[in-house]
């Protein structure tokens, strides 16, 4: 069958050309990719037995732990402690917490990743031109199509997945941090330009505080997608709760499926919590009324 | 009044894409208007030359669009000239790299805002303490530095105070103790205080003239309105489109406007307040023995009451002492009226 389309160049050629190319790539460097990516999976396990290991009361206390820091706040912290407990009681604790772990280890990488690409978008609208397109083809790219070249190159696994959600998730990261640099008061940093500040003092003093809110709804909503991800990102050997969603497809347990899934929308909400009481804080200093 | 502190020679600003190509074609005798609709370029400033010397306030007015607050961000080079040079005790600033031009914005020259600019995410102290931090100065010396600036302005108590919690006049406070808290020798003032209510304002005119008696900083203040000019201005500049009018004190320009624009602006000013006695002293009329005497400084307006006691005429005493002369109501009434 043909479209009648003419054919102008010869896209098998051109596929095969590409898939050749590829398969150099994953012969000659699969193994040192993969030894340069062992810290980050030693950290991955490290994390998910760390917190598999610790009782669960240990768990919860280092959330409600972690949420004060945030946003000083009682609410949140009751919230997260009711919530996580909920994840106990759900029999889905330690999928949970191997979720947590691969999450966790993509936020990290994304916002180190993505901070340093976003400031530079913001002080070069070279750099923005050419970095917006590719942000859209990130987000709009079925996220199957990163699943091949990754697996490729790492075999079924815990990189692969967290690659493909740090590419899939990183786009708010970077979009809001370079939006929030450029919505900051002209004015004020002039003032910091004015009192000697080095680009880099001025970056660190001014530019980022300000634009924290912004940067951390787009911490965020990166958290919200690679948890979307981990679904699919089980497909390659992610394991956890996104596993039992998975196991749940091909056994035809609606129950393994929905108790799974509904740990998904609980982390969803624990995350959701902690970042915005943060960024509630960092929104409540820069706009202080009364005394 | 000491030497020049910033000698401003032959500043041009084009803003547009080609500026040196623009700067070109003005000083081959291209208006204004018609840069701005041929080649799509603004001309900001036009061969400024200035002279500020040191210790003293020197007003640069104008109203918006004249190019007041272009000119100041060029004393440290916020804003980069397109032509001219500017010196800076005798050093070219425009010469400076990089590194040279941070720490001459560190320690030599400070800025107040029109609208404050404070770091909302700082403290009172954080932000007086700015200029130091930013230089490298250890956090318990800038702090005890910023600590004596804020007494200095009146803002004890407030130091863990952020800029949102306190009132206009108090911000700009904050905003005064910042730029002198890196004891810099100059001061620029971008419209400072045209953001404050009237009577705030008053005080903190007040509180600057003396803040400048008791530290003798060299400001350089920007304002549009001319009262306040005449006020603190030890010397005056006034711009319109980007080309200084006139040059001089206070009642140099109110006696003798330079031209037509000027003498409109001066038209509504109390002119009692700010012309002095000594420039108007009839030096041929001799005083009866009895009569009050009045220095050669004093404005007209204090003359006033003296004749509603009653005098026919006021001697007039010049700085050294000597009687330069005699005043009476008629000639006051025609300085005032301007024949």
């Amino acid at each position: 069958m043909t479209s009648g389309f003419p054919e102008i160049w010869d896209t098998r050629a051109f596929g095969r050309a590409l898939d050749a190319a590829f398969n150099t790539i994953v012969a000659n460097w699969g193994e040192t990719l993969e030894t340069v990516f062992m810290p980050v999976l030693r950290f991955i396990q490290g994390l998910e037995k760390g917190l598999q290991v610790l009782p669960w009361w240990v768990v919860v206390a280092l959330f409600c732990f972690v949420t004060w820091g945030a946003g000083r706040r009682m609410v949140p912290v009751a919230v997260v402690a009711v919530l996580l407990m909920l994840l106990g009681l759900l029999g889905v604790w330690n999928e949970a917490m191997a979720t947590v772990a691969l999450m966790l280890a993509a936020t990290i990488l994304s916002v180190v990743i993505g901070l340093p690409i976003g400031i530079g978008m913001s002080r070069s609208d070279r750099m923005r031109r050419g970095m917006l397109p590719v942000l859209d083809i990130m987000q709009t790219m079925p996220i199957f199509v990163y699943l091949i070249p990754f697996v490729m190159l790492f075999g079924p696994g815990k990189i692969p997945a967290l690659l493909a959600t740090i590419v899939f998730a990183i786009p708010p990261v970077i979009r809001l941090t370079d939006l929030g640099i450029r919505q900051v008061d002209l004015e004020i940093v002039e003032a910091s330009r004015a009192f000697g500040a080095s680009p880099r003092q001025q970056l660190w003093t001014v530019q980022v505080p300000l634009a924290m809110p912004t940067i951390m709804a787009g911490i965020n909503q990166t958290t919200m997608m690679a948890l979307s991800m981990v679904v699919i990102a089980s497909m390659i050997g992610a394991g956890g709760l996104g596993y039992q969603v998975l196991q749940g497809i091909q056994r035809l347990e609606v129950s393994k499926g929905l108790i799974a899934g509904l740990g998904i929308v609980l982390l969803a909400i624990i995350f959701d919590r902690i970042a915005q009481s943060y960024g509630r804080r960092v929104q409540a200093n820069l706009h202080r009324e009364g005394k | 009044m000491g030497l020049v502190k910033i000698r401003v020679e032959g500043v041009s600003k084009v803003f547009g894409r080609d500026p040196a190509g623009a700067l070109a074609k003005v000083r081959s005798g291209m208006d204004k208007t018609r840069l701005k609709d041929e080649t799509d370029h603004v001309l900001g400033l036009h061969d400024i030359d200035l002279s500020i010397r040191t210790g003293e306030i020197f007003v640069i007015m104008g109203l918006s669009g004249s190019g007041k607050s272009t000119l100041i961000r060029h004393f440290n080079r916020l804003i980069e000239p397109t032509g001219g040079r500017i010196l800076f005790d005798g050093d070219d600033i425009l010469a400076y790299d990089a590194a040279r031009l941070q720490t001459f914005r560190r320690r030599k020259v400070a800025m107040v805002f029109q609208r404050f600019a404070l770091l909302p995410h700082k403290t009172v102290i954080e932000n007086v303490a700015y200029g130091l931090t930013l230089d490298g100065v250890a956090k318990p010396e800038a702090f005890r530095r910023a600590g004596e600036q804020i007494a200095l302005v009146g803002l004890t108590g407030f130091e863990t105070s952020y800029p949102a919690q306190l009132s206009g006049g108090m911000q700009q406070r904050v905003g005064l103790a910042r730029a002198l808290a890196t004891d810099a020798e100059v001061l620029l003032m971008d419209e400072a205080f045209s953001a404050l209510d009237p009577l705030i304002r008053h005080d903190m005119q007040m509180q600057l003239k003396e803040l400048q008696g008791r530290l003798g900083k060299t400001i350089v203040f920007i304002t549009h309105d001319l009262d306040e000019a005449l006020l603190l201005g030890d010397h005056i500049a006034i711009l319109k489109d980007g080309t200084l009018r006139q040059v001089g004190t206070g009642s140099e320009i109110l006696a003798a406007p330079a031209d037509d624009y000027v003498a409109r602006f001066v038209r509504d000013v109390n002119r009692g307040r700010i012309l002095l006695c000594g420039a108007f002293a009839d030096a041929g009329l001799i005083a009866a023995a009895d009569a009050p005497v009045i220095a050669a400084d004093a404005t007209l307006e204090s003359t006033f009451a003296a004749f509603a006691g009653g005098a026919a005429a006021l001697a007039v005493r010049d700085w050294d002492g000597r009687i330069a002369g005699a005043l009476t109501p008629r000639r006051v009434m025609e300085a005032l009226a301007r024949i």
